[in-house]
């Protein structure tokens, strides 16, 4: 058995000689590797970066090596981060395969599901979206409609989804489709597998608050889909879908950390440091002339330390192979809570220079920050509403009465 | 850093629990105020303590101590916060062992901490003179005498003055007021001619006191630390004092935390229990949010003290991160701890009155939540 330290030692060995030293600067929104069949490749180092670490599985450390995944136990995974950290490495891959369907489909699928999807995760060769929420359903999730019949060894599935991330950029489909209309709305639901190259797929962008289109609206119109595709058990879907969300939140929780990855809502390109911005755009030199902005970038800060520390013990905390628990509901809620005080924070800190929409007067960086700061509206919306996840603490974590007991009856 | 509990941490926060539940509940700082208690504390049962050896739980053991740590009475002061135990542990161990250890010199050191340890020696520390705590504020002078000091000046908010055999007293040998240079430590006997303790009887039936000294002269032995430059080394002490309190906090935050859900789960009005109710619900999760980041700042507070290779300043920032998120959770748990039991909760008879008490007191001591924002601002230069 390797000893850590060698295994430190190794690890900070081949990632001096294999990471490329473009990739050990912060991230920029428009280098962010999504892989797939289209992947786009800004900075070609990047490929060469995801191309080694796939190699070694390490876009994925702690899956099972079976399937491509770095094989890594917990203490090693640690180490593997702390040394990425320590070089400032990007991360060179991001993408809904690792962050959601990938730890369902090792928990949940079948052995040839495993091997035929999971390795393709881990190189990204495959882009994944999400295919949950529809125009009926949002917080009441478990309402949806979209429609799988079983005909033969075949699905049809009818119905739309909306708010699917990148739905005309990936190239499957992690689906939450009802499958018996006749029971309790738990209790009808399946988990899908299938590609958005099929047949009777359309999908329409949405455009934003902040003028973005990272979401779509998708719909399927009769479109087949072999029954071999089904996650787990028929009509046992929720149970995954809950476990996914569970995953997706974690992810999203990362949003509330000033050193969080870039991904579909949270960005650190161009908020770097609040007081610092606050105190060069007022021509403040010792102390930051504005006792208020002052009292609250404080009160942001100790709060956003607090919560790094508390995301690490959480880790610490969770046994290893468990993954997230119910608390991944309260890092959420306070990520993203925090990430929405951090951009309000950043607008006051740069007063009307926060405010340009585009061309003339303004950089690059001011741009950026008022788009960002619209987009983070979305943070306590997706992945489950704020006041979603504080219903999950409340009957998960506090054992309070069921509010919707009564109305499911 | 260590965010969850050693096994040993552990071993000790659960027998600590189950002493301050069986030994010292809340019902214990009830009767020492309503029998209005000349000491302030049970003395039988701060005895029980010191044979748990909790007063000598930070003490090195070259100095009578058991070597375990801020880490370990960090749980016990989590404990003892739990049930709202009134004893000596705050002044005499987490501030007046950690004023000797930071300030003292070998000789002081060897006389003193052992005493302690064995619970033969109370201390108060005397720095306030102000309605709010700035610990550069100080207009107490100590002037030159032969053979020693002379101290002339007033203190206020003296926790355990009244029981102190020792007061650890700041004053001022050179400089202006409100200047960090020129303050000095001094242990100054209560019993000394010169010095008027008056108790003064708080809202959350702690004890403390105002301190009159009028011309009381000190040996040259009673100097603690540095002529003229203890600051740097009492703000020290100051940061590990207000780590030791905000753990004290989480355990009464905690403490009310529970007895709310208890409540929640147990009253019915309209039909049903009261925590089926979104609005309570909600507010329900965001405590249990905040109370969650107390925990790992704690936490992390604590390890950093018993970390050697942390500074001065990087526990100057978390102590102040620390005492801030604390005194601000406490407000809100203590004020939702009223609110959530409803009129019960505004009843004397009801223990969650005792928690709003004492959160006001330990919100305000050794700086309030705005003081430790404003100073966290400064350490990290804006």
């Amino acid at each position: 058995m390797q000893s850590l330290q060698d295994f430190r030692e190794e690890t900070r060995t081949w990632l001096e000689q294999n990471c490329p030293d473009s990739m050990r600067t912060a991230m920029v929104q428009e280098e962010v590797v999504w892989g797939g069949r289209n992947a786009e490749f800004t900075n070609p180092d990047s490929k060469i970066w995801l191309e080694r670490l796939a190699q070694k599985g390490w876009t994925c450390p702690t899956w099972p090596a079976e399937y491509g995944g770095g094989g890594l136990d917990k203490d090693q995974a640690i180490i593997l981060r702390e040394e990425l950290v320590r070089i400032n490495a990007r991360p060179g891959l991001t993408s809904f395969g690792i962050s959601m369907l990938g730890p369902v489909l090792l928990e949940y699928g079948s052995h040839e599901q495993k091997l035929e999807h999971i390795p393709k995760i881990v190189r990204g060769e495959i882009r994944w979206c999400q295919g949950y929420s529809e125009p009926g359903s949002g917080s009441d999730l478990a309402s949806l409609a979209t429609k799988a019949e079983l005909q033969g060894d075949t699905y049809l599935i009818n119905g739309s989804k909306v708010w699917t991330s990148y739905a005309d950029k990936a190239d499957w489909i992690f689906c939450l489709v009802r499958t018996d209309f006749e029971v309790p709305k738990h209790s009808g639901i399946s988990f899908i597998l299938f590609d958005m190259a099929s047949e009777g797929i359309s999908t329409k962008p949405i455009q934003l608050i902040s003028g973005s289109s990272p979401f779509c609206e998708t719909f399927f119109d009769d479109v087949k889909v072999p029954a071999s595709n089904l996650v787990g058990r028929l009509n046992e879907g929720w149970t995954i879908a809950k476990r996914l969300l569970q995953h997706e939140r974690t992810m999203i929780s990362g949003f509330g950390l000033s050193s969080g990855q870039s991904d579909n809502g949270g960005t650190t390109s161009t908020i770097s440091s609040l007081e610092g911005t606050a105190m060069s755009y007022r021509g403040d030199s010792a102390k930051l002339s504005d006792p208020v902005l002052r009292d609250q970038i404080a009160q942001f800060k100790i709060d956003s330390d607090a919560f790094a520390y508390t995301s690490t013990r959480s880790i610490e905390e969770s046994k290893q192979g468990q993954g997230p628990n119910a608390t991944s509901s309260m890092l959420k809620n306070y990520g993203c809570e925090l990430n929405k005080r951090r951009y309000e924070l950043m607008l006051q800190a740069i007063g009307s220079q926060g405010l340009g929409w585009e061309g003339e007067g303004f950089n690059d960086e001011e741009l950026q920050l008022t788009r960002e700061w619209l987009r983070s509206k979305a943070n306590s919306i997706e992945g489950g509403t704020s006041e979603v996840q504080l219903n999950v603490i409340a009957k998960r974590v506090l054992g309070l009465p069921d509010i919707l007991s009564m109305a499911q009856k | 850093m260590a965010l969850v509990l050693s096994e040993d941490q552990q071993l000790l926060k659960d027998s600590a629990k189950s002493f301050c539940e069986q030994i010292a509940p809340v019902s214990l700082l009830r009767k020492l105020r309503d029998s209005k208690d000349e000491l302030g504390y049970d003395q039988a049962v701060w005895t029980q303590m010191i044979e748990l050896g909790w007063a000598g739980m930070a003490v090195p053991e070259s100095y009578g101590g058991f070597d375990f740590g801020h880490g370990g009475l960090g749980v016990v002061l989590e404990e003892t916060g739990r049930t709202l135990l009134s004893s000596p542990l705050i002044s005499t161990v987490l501030i007046g062992a950690t004023a000797i250890l930071e300030l003292g010199n070998e000789t002081q050191k060897q006389q003193l901490l052992p005493q302690i340890v064995a619970g033969e020696l109370l201390t108060a520390l005397a720095l306030d003179e102000h309605t709010t705590h700035r610990p550069s504020r100080v207009a107490t002078t100590a002037t030159k005498v032969e053979g020693g000091y002379s101290l002339r000046g007033s203190k206020t908010f003296v926790l355990d003055g009244h029981i102190a055999n020792k007061l650890i007293t700041v004053a001022r040998t050179s400089g202006e007021t409100d200047s960090e240079q020129g303050l000095s430590v001094f242990l100054v006997d209560a019993a000394a001619e010169g010095v008027s303790i008056q108790r003064t009887i708080m809202v959350d039936s702690r004890n403390s006191s105002n301190v009159q000294f009028s011309d009381v002269v000190v040996p040259s032995e009673a100097l603690l630390g540095d002529l003229d430059g203890a600051f740097e080394s009492l703000s020290k002490v100051l940061d590990i004092a207000r780590i030791g309190v905000a753990a004290e906090m989480l355990g009464s935050i905690q403490a009310v935390f529970e007895s709310i859900l208890v409540y929640l789960k147990q009253r019915e009005q309209f039909g049903v229990l009261i925590g089926s109710f979104q609005g309570l619900q909600h507010r329900a999760a965001e405590m249990y949010s905040e109370i969650e980041l107390c925990k790992s700042v704690v936490r992390a507070a604590l390890s950093a003290l018993d970390d050697p290779e942390k500074s001065s300043q990087e526990i100057a920032v978390i102590a102040s991160m620390a005492k801030a998120k604390l005194s601000e959770v406490f407000f809100l748990v203590s004020n939702e701890g009223i609110q959530m039991h409803g009129g019960i909760g505004m009843t004397d008879e009801f223990d969650v009155g005792f928690y709003i008490k004492r959160a006001r007191v330990a919100q305000q001591f050794l700086g309030d939540a705005a003081f430790h924002r404003d100073r966290y601002a400064s350490l990290n230069g804006f």
